[in-house]
């Protein structure tokens, strides 16, 4: 469940991310990959929400961690987000599906239900990537 | 097949690529002589209030897209759980899968704590979604329980809105049920009286507003349980239509009756081993 009230918290939320255009190698657009660029394509986020949800998690992440900072302490959100790294890391290769068991438990995503959950399930998208280059992809060696 | 422009996997939930294709869609085709089909709304009216034993919900029965009714007796009172039910107004598949999801949600928590969910956490988890989508999802509800505080009615607006009132109205026809909700309301009624008013209310609004009509459907909820009457008063203006358009047996006499057998003879037979490991 989300804070409530301490939006005075949240001064510096996570920055405009993914929606300059796609840098390849070199710092040029990857024409190869993702096509023409076009500046009012990728200047404009087209849906009213489709900025507030890209980031909406870290958001919340973010406000939650700064209230329990001024609650309890810094210990507390560092334990916590020692916690989420150290469950983070237990997935399988970057092609396959990860259950993300200990993350959700963590998070107290497993006792909740909402759009993720219903819309788009990634066990049944209709793309499938190459591993090779998703493997390089994860490990920055793209 | 492997794409390789597909460098992660696609996050869950909603997904916005088709937006700018649609926007391009609408422009083109409203020059033009077709329209986008229009959401079903269900341009309500729906009412409730909190009486002395409980809390009465009703609301009526008509789904409109556009101008044309689209369902004559549609299910507008959602069940939420054993004690709370929730009447919605708006587009008709957010109020259903909005009031769903809650639903699960209450579901899980009373399954983990073991206890019945109260109205205040119905509302906060509703007030938390609609105010994340920012009134995309168009939905107006009006929540009516029983718990261990009390009996309780809420009305929660699709940007986020909430109130708790004693007696309330949404919908296209809320003016007029309201003005009936005002006139006769009293607190502390008895529970006939407060099906009797909820039914005026919801008849006001039926006959003063296009975008609601048919049957009236009742809810009452109790500290005992719930009395979902799905048909408390039916339109008199109900189409004498049958539904099903097919014959009886019998219907045309059998005149004459002639039967010719065909001879076949077996020419070839070949079997083929279907292999059940």
């Amino acid at each position: 469940m989300n804070t409530r009230g301490l939006r005075s918290q949240l001064k510096d939320s996570v920055p405009v991310t993914g929606m300059g255009p796609q840098v390849g190698a070199y710092g040029v657009q990857d024409t190869l990959r993702s096509g023409f660029s076009s500046v009012k394509n990728e200047l404009l986020p087209s849906h009213v929400l489709e900025l507030s949800e890209k980031n909406f998690q870290l958001n919340q992440d973010k406000m939650n961690f700064s209230t329990l900072r001024n609650i309890q302490g810094l210990h507390a959100p560092l334990k916590l987000q020692m916690e989420y790294r150290a469950a983070r890391q237990i997935q399988r290769l970057p092609f396959l599906q990860s259950s993300h068991l200990a993350l959700d438990t963590l998070k107290g995503n497993d006792e909740s239900i909402s759009f993720e959950d219903i819309l788009n399930d990634p066990a049944q998208s209709e793309m499938m990537g190459e591993p090779h280059i998703m493997v390089e992809y994860k490990l920055g060696m793209m | 097949m492997a794409l390789s422009n597909v460098l992660q996997i696609p996050t869950s939930g909603f997904n916005f690529e088709n937006v700018a294709r649609n926007v391009a869609l609408e422009s083109l085709l409203e020059g033009g002589h077709t329209k986008t089909p229009k959401p079903m709304k269900t341009g309500t009216t729906i009412a409730g209030l909190v009486c002395k034993e409980g809390v009465v919900l009703g609301a009526d029965t008509r789904a409109t897209s556009g101008e044309v009714v689209a369902d004559k007796m549609c299910a507008k009172i959602h069940y939420i759980s054993p004690n709370i039910y929730c009447c919605g107004a708006g587009t008709a598949a957010d109020t259903e899968k909005t009031t769903d999801l809650l639903s699960s949600n209450l579901t899980i928590f009373s399954m983990n704590s073991g206890r019945n969910p109260r109205v205040v956490m119905a509302v906060n988890i509703l007030q938390d979604m609609l105010f994340r989508y920012q009134g995309q999802i168009g939905a107006s509800l009006i929540l009516g329980g029983v718990d261990c505080n009390g009996n309780h009615l809420y009305t929660v607006g699709p940007y986020g809105s909430i109130d708790n009132v004693p007696y309330l109205a949404m919908g296209s026809g809320d003016l007029a049920a309201l003005g009936i909700l005002e006139d006769r309301f009293k607190p502390n009624m008895e529970m006939e009286e407060a099906k009797e008013l909820v039914r005026d209310a919801i008849h006001s609004g039926i006959m003063s507003d296009l975008g609601s009509g048919n049957n009236i459907d009742i809810c009452v909820i109790t500290k005992q349980g719930v009395d979902y009457i799905r048909a408390y008063q039916e339109s008199e203006y109900k189409d004498k239509r049958q539904k099903r358009y097919r014959y009886g047996p019998g219907t045309t006499s059998i005149l004459t009756e002639k039967i010719v057998p065909l001879d076949l003879e077996v020419v070839q037979e070949t079997v083929q081993r279907m292999d059940t490991a």
